[in-house]
């Protein structure tokens, strides 16, 4: 790992309304803005929206494939814009720096306008 | 209650939480994350805390759907694994308003440090939540 190499990036598959029940429910996050529409349009959204912390999930598996889960050592993450089912996510990063034993990477997950939804930093183990 | 800067240092009773392999599993297939070493609960993803389910002082009276994750750290000594019993302590961190787009907005940080039987510090984990 070099400081400035880019990161291969990983495409996940679309986000539907079933993985948002089963992350709700592997998670315990019940926030029914993630999987009744009615509840989320009547906080003003047209539909339901994926939890931010699926897509800090998706940047955890991106970090975990390249390190190793025992590496993560710390993830960072800002959720920018909301993620609905059918959108279709793809996690890019780059290498900030690189220690004797440690990396700093720059990830975020990026919607297929291109739009980064989710960003954030990792620091791995090497 | 109202959320201002007097909830800032509320601390929430210890809980303990138990790591189970199962858990670890429906968490990986839920976000889709295939890594084999979840199968054998020898790690679990870097988001797992995200199922310990604390009770946050001040918090738990408000509509879940006032609430916006604005962001979220997790940071550990060593990585959690199937076995472990967790116990955490949450509390709120910061708590301050910020003018935006759409008018004055409370950020409410809370923090969630958890240890290990041992006593051992596992990791802390770091909430920014927008209250609208």
């Amino acid at each position: 790992m070099k400081p400035g190499e880019e990161l291969a990036p990983k495409r996940k598959e679309p986000v539907t309304k079933v993985q948002l029940v089963r992350y709700a429910g592997a998670s315990g996050d019940y926030n029914l803005i993630h999987t009744d529409d009615e509840t989320a349009r009547a906080v003003g959204l047209d539909g339901v929206i994926a939890h931010g912390m699926l897509s800090m999930g998706f940047l955890g598996e991106y970090v975990a494939a390249i390190a190793g889960p025992k590496r993560v050592r710390r993830l960072t993450v800002r959720f920018a814009a909301m993620v609905r089912p059918g959108e279709r996510l793809t996690c890019r990063g780059l290498v900030r720096e690189v220690s004797e034993n440690r990396a700093t990477l720059e990830v975020w997950a990026e919607n297929e306008q291109g739009e980064k939804v989710t960003t954030g930093e990792a620091e791995v183990e090497l | 209650m109202t959320l201002d800067r007097s909830l800032v240092g509320a601390t929430s009773e210890p809980q303990t939480f138990e790591v189970e392999k199962g858990a670890i599993l429906k968490l990986a297939a839920a976000i889709g994350d295939p890594h084999p070493d979840y199968r054998e609960g020898a790690a679990a993803p870097p988001t797992f805390p995200t199922s310990f389910r604390m009770t946050v002082p001040g918090l738990s009276e408000v509509d879940p759907a006032r609430f916006l994750h604005a962001g979220q750290e997790y940071a550990y000594e060593r990585p959690l694994r199937a076995g472990d019993r967790i116990t955490c302590v949450a509390r709120i961190a910061d708590v301050y308003e910020k003018e935006g787009r759409l008018g004055t907005m409370t950020f409410v940080v809370a923090e969630i440090e958890g240890r290990d039987d041992d006593g051992a510090h596992v990791f802390t984990g770091r909430s920014t939540m927008i209250v609208r």
